[in-house]
């Protein structure tokens, strides 16, 4: 009979051979899908994890992986510390949208204005709506102890209407002929998050989602209200003792992953984006819980976690325009590849024995 | 304008069909979560339910072998949840979500050979005389099974949660697992068994939309149907019999929403169709903050992680 | 930042251009929907395989469906340009942007994109003049309809939709003038319960015909389901509903364009054009009109359709007012291209609000 046994602290070999197992598996079992699609599977693998990275368009590509997966680490990270804590922040994707609308309807708002303050304030406001909206769940939780998970989630569907009611009502772009979506911010220079430097992907969100990974991994490693989450999450009671508020904690862990998710809402619209519309938000929330889980909720597994993703949807696009792959396969194929990642945690946090007696997991 | 295009028959008939298969999806989850475990794969079981049915049913030609295979194909997508969540001891939030990530592509390989093909009809109830009652023919005697099915489900469910030693174990696990798992119950097994039934129940749910409600196969075509179970049992306050009002809540302001632009009434959509997840809200709060009450009806070990340490 | 725009520019043509040096003519078409939804994207990948089937070794076409419109688009048309397109046709109004954007890093790569109104040196735009297929319908409708009220199921109140409705009304009202619509707006283009729940309602309400400016077949079965109601296809033929409830059809049939602008491609003649083609070129197919309507109504439907497919009549003729009154088109006055493609208002008689 196999037996789990937890480890007194997560294995630190198992924590770097665990992700590299998984991904092995899933070129197996993604493999053997592709087969049986009739593809040749050693050439879709290739094509999604290599041809990315490496091949001989990969000077355009790989800029493309920072676009990609700028909002992803973003959001994640922001995530991570309520997930550490116990907090459940899942309407990422909500805030996100509010965010795009606070920075963008401001942007619109004041068009054609020219002048440097423009998108600045926008980046403030875009945090301030995503911040806004998070705190709806936080202070519904932190007065009434409501749960966090659902109303958060309830508000995602409240912001796309109120997005789809914006792109058709009152930011439609009134030189559109009639059509749903907004003005084009990236022809409003002002308001413009542009690329840093042409060509190489990098603009204001990759380089906020740069500094937000190092700071929340200080914040974790150093500073006492990383002390706090890490001690909430391990053990609430003695959190309390420690004298820990656990409705400060919350607000905090609530509205910080809001204002990131609102942030990476705003630089998306601002910048590869360009518009509000019905369509803008693509499941970038939803994505960045699992980049959360995993990047283990560690800032640095998260950053790599989130350009493991961008990757594959990345390799999936190439791969569906060169080999004729449905884009539903490669939909799978990430699932697969989530399923093992999460499966492998296992090894992490768990010795695994063979047990005489018959103790059942 | 006009409102007298509106029959309030027609209108409650037609929300109860609206809401057949978002009712079976939320029945079918809330038993999974009062045993404690939270499974946002909804959508992802409920759209590989709606292919499996289809296919058999297109298959066989019986809508029948459809159902039961809709909902097997269900319990088996489940099942990935559940070895993952409970064997490997992941976490249900992201495993979840994975789910319905995998599911909506699966379902969409599954199916690419079943587009523009028209299934089966399903039976439809129509006795001679008492269908055409009025009021009550059309809303209680003019339907198709899977509403009559659903609304039997959500009785047995609430029989079973009640009256059952069963059920009452079921809830005990979800209350405190390391309490149940103390009492000697099988903590894992009863989770399992509740996962793979919330799968079934989801793909009956996406078997109700694919074979009666539309019917066709089309990619996609759950279109958030599984989230908004999820919603119906947080507006439920996990009870069967409330998990009743909130489907034709849903599904009336859909319907209704419907009802009202052919009728010319000029309404703004995006606000009316967002009333039903603000109520939501709402209910939450109210449930929430009368404490005493709410204690009874969450469960208290709702998503976290089981591991029996001896 | 210039000089090294310039730079990176340079470096996408070079890139592009010795693409280009293949013999295969290289095609590339990016889709917002799956192959499979049986509509708008399907009708696209229809033509995708004409040009296959027209041009065989000489060309060779690539395709990426489930696209997002937005920077996901972007990304896969310059993926294209890369690996050596020639000539990539986006096919959703929501790629026009980042088709204009794509265009201008890849000046030797053609682009054609589907029902925008943004053209640069290598962007083309094409769409079809649906609305003529709209008057036939309407025709039909008016002239079917019992209870005098037709249902339509709009997508989004966008200048397309709202000549359709239009143009469906006028000749609905032709030919009974006691015909009423009632009009509910989807907010999809594609979401087959909520088009099943519309139909329903629609057909609840006393409508015995359904027009629908969505795209999938789900109206179709509502209405076969109800029984005595007649429906159209739309993009699709969507034969398997005839003879009854589908009558008739409008068909996107864009397969003798994209033929077209490939042979251009291969011939080097092609440039930068604007196409807004109907009944007459070919581009919006009348799917066959069945059985289920009399001999007399098909005779006279089919008449409008010549006289539409000629040019001698144009859908929009006066007199035609606007709802509120206003004279829009005196008579013998058609039309002009400009109000059509930003039309924002219904013509007199439609008893229902432009929602916002």
């Amino acid at each position: 009979m196999l037996r789990v046994e937890k480890r007194p602290s997560p294995s630190k070999t198992w924590g770097y051979l665990a992700p590299i197992l998984a991904v092995i598996a899933t070129m197996i079992g993604g493999g053997m899908m592709f087969a049986l699609l009739g593809k040749d599977p050693f050439e879709a693998i290739r094509i999604i994890f290599y041809d990315p990275l490496f091949s001989e368009f990969a000077w355009y590509y790989r800029p493309q992986l920072l676009i990609k997966g700028a909002p992803l680490i973003l959001i994640a990270i922001g995530l991570s510390m309520g997930f550490r804590a116990g907090v459940w922040n899942i309407g990422a994707e909500g805030q996100y949208i509010i965010g795009a609308l606070f920075g963008a309807g401001f942007a619109l708002a004041v068009y054609p204005t020219e002048s440097v303050f423009i998108f600045p304030s926008m980046i403030i406001l875009g945090a301030l709506g995503g911040f806004l909206w998070a705190m709806i769940p936080a202070i519904l939780k932190t007065k009434f102890g409501t749960n966090e998970i659902l109303v958060s989630l309830m508000l995602v569907y409240v912001a796309e209407q109120l997005l789809a009611s914006m792109s058709l009502g009152l930011m439609k772009n009134p030189e559109g002929f009639g059509f749903p979506g907004s003005r084009n911010l990236q022809q409003y220079a002002s308001a413009h998050n542009a690329e840093l430097w042409i060509g190489s992907g990098v603009h204001m969100g990759v380089v906020f989602g740069l500094i937000a990974v190092i700071f929340a991994y200080v914040m974790l490693a150093r500073h006492q209200l990383g002390f706090h989450i890490r001690l909430t999450g391990e053990s609430p009671k003695a959190a309390r003792f420690a004298g820990v508020n656990p409705n400060r904690l919350i607000i905090f862990c609530l509205g910080s992953s809001g204002a990131l998710a609102g942030l990476a809402g705003l630089f998306e619209i601002a910048g590869p984006s360009g518009q509000v519309n019905i369509d803008f938000n693509v499941g970038y929330g939803f994505t960045a819980i699992i980049v959360a889980f995993l990047g283990r909720l560690n800032p640095f597994g998260i950053m790599l976690a989130g350009l493991l993703m961008a990757l594959t949807y990345i390799g999936g696009e190439i791969a569906q325009s060169s080999l004729g792959l449905p884009s539903a396969a490669i939909q799978a194929f990430q699932g697969m590849l989530l399923f093992f990642l999460l499966a492998v945690d296992l090894l992490t946090n768990f010795k695994i024995k063979w047990a005489k007696t018959e103790i059942i997991v | 304008m006009d409102l007298s295009a509106i029959s309030p028959t027609l209108l409650v008939a037609s929300l109860m069909v609206a809401s057949t298969p978002i009712l079976l999806a939320s029945i079918g989850e809330l038993v999974v979560e009062k045993s404690g475990v939270l499974n946002l794969g909804v959508e992802g079981m409920m759209i590989t339910g709606a292919i499996c049915g289809f296919a058999a049913a297109v298959l066989t030609g019986s809508p029948m072998i459809g159902f039961v295979c809709a909902a097997l194909g269900g319990a088996t997508i489940s099942l990935v949840f559940a070895v993952l969540t409970q064997y490997f001891l992941s976490n249900q939030v992201a495993t979840g979500l994975a789910l319905t990530l995998f599911g909506l592509g699966l379902s969409a390989m599954l199916g690419q050979s079943y587009v523009g093909i028209k299934p089966p009809t399903t039976y439809k109830l129509d006795l001679p005389l008492i269908s055409d009652v009025p009021i009550l023919g059309p809303i209680l005697f003019s339907h198709d099974f899977t509403v009559y099915a659903a609304l039997a489900l959500v009785l047995g469910v609430w029989w079973f949660l009640k009256y059952t030693r069963r059920g009452l174990i079921l809830r005990a696990v979800g209350e405190s697992h390391d309490a149940a798992h103390a009492l000697g119950y099988k903590v894992v097994r009863v989770r399992v068994l509740a996962i793979m039934f919330g799968g079934a129940c989801a793909g009956l749910g996406g078997a109700a939309l694919s074979l009666v409600r539309v019917p066709q196969w089309t990619e996609g075509m759950t279109a958030g149907s599984g989230w908004i179970a999820l919603a119906i049992v947080v507006f439920a306050s996990w009870k069967p019999e409330r998990i009743l009002l909130g489907a034709y809540l849903f599904g009336g302001v859909a319907v209704l929403q419907l009802n009202l632009q052919a009728a010319g009434v000029s309404i703004p959509v995006e606000y009316l169709s967002m009333s039903p997840y603000l109520i939501t809200i709402i209910v939450l709060v109210a449930m929430s903050a009368n404490r005493a009450k709410s204690a009874l009806n969450a469960p208290a070990a709702l998503g976290r992680v089981f591991h029996a340490s001896r | 930042m210039k000089l090294r725009s310039i730079l990176v520019g340079a470096a996408l043509a070079l890139t592009a251009a010795s693409g280009s040096l293949a013999e295969k003519t290289k095609v590339g078409f990016v889709y917002v929907g799956p192959v499979g939804d049986g509509g708008w994207t399907y009708e696209h990948d229809q033509a995708r395989k004409a040009v296959v089937a027209a041009f065989g070794d000489k060309v060779e076409t690539m395709y990426v469906e489930s696209v997002p419109e937005g920077p996901d688009s972007e990304r896969v048309m310059t993926d294209m340009a890369l690996k050596g397109a020639d000539l990539i046709f986006t096919t959703s109004f929501g790629y026009m942007d980042p088709t204009i954007n794509v265009a201008a890093k890849f000046p030797n790569v053609k682009f054609e994109h589907a029902t925008g109104y943004k053209m640069a040196d290598n962007v083309s735009i094409y769409s079809a003049r649906f609305y003529e297929g709209r008057a036939v319908q309407g025709h039909i409708a008016g002239h079917m309809t019992k209870s005098n009220i037709v249902g339509y199921i709009g997508s989004f109140p966008i200048p397309e939709v709202i000549r359709g409705i239009n143009a469906a009304y006028i000749h609905a009202k032709d030919v009974n003038p006691d015909v009423q619509f009632k009009i509910i707006w989807a907010y999809t283009w594609f979401d087959p319960t909520k088009e099943a729940d519309a139909a329903k309602v629609l057909i609840e309400q006393g409508a015995d015909v359904v027009l629908q400016h969505t795209d999938s077949t789900a109206p179709q079965a509502a209405a076969q389901a109800a029984g005595n109601v007649i429906t159209f296809g739309q993009a699709s033929d969507m034969s398997e509903y005839g003879p009854k409830p589908r009558v008739s059809s409008i068909i996107d049939n864009w397969a003798p364009y994209y033929i077209a602008r490939t042979q251009a491609v291969m011939d080097g003649t092609w440039a930068s054009t604007s196409t807004w083609d109907g009944i007459g070129a070919g581009m919006v197919g009348i799917g066959e009109i069945t059985s289920a309507v009399p001999a007399d109504v098909k005779a006279s439907a089919e008449a409008l359709l010549a006289r539409l497919r000629d040019g001698s009549y144009h859908a929009f003729t006066g007199p035609v007012n606007k709802q509120d009154g206003s004279a829009w088109l005196a008579r013998g006055e058609t039309a002009d291209d400009g109000t059509l493609l930003g039309m924002g208002f219904y013509v007199q008689g439609i008893d229902s609000e432009m929602p916002n």
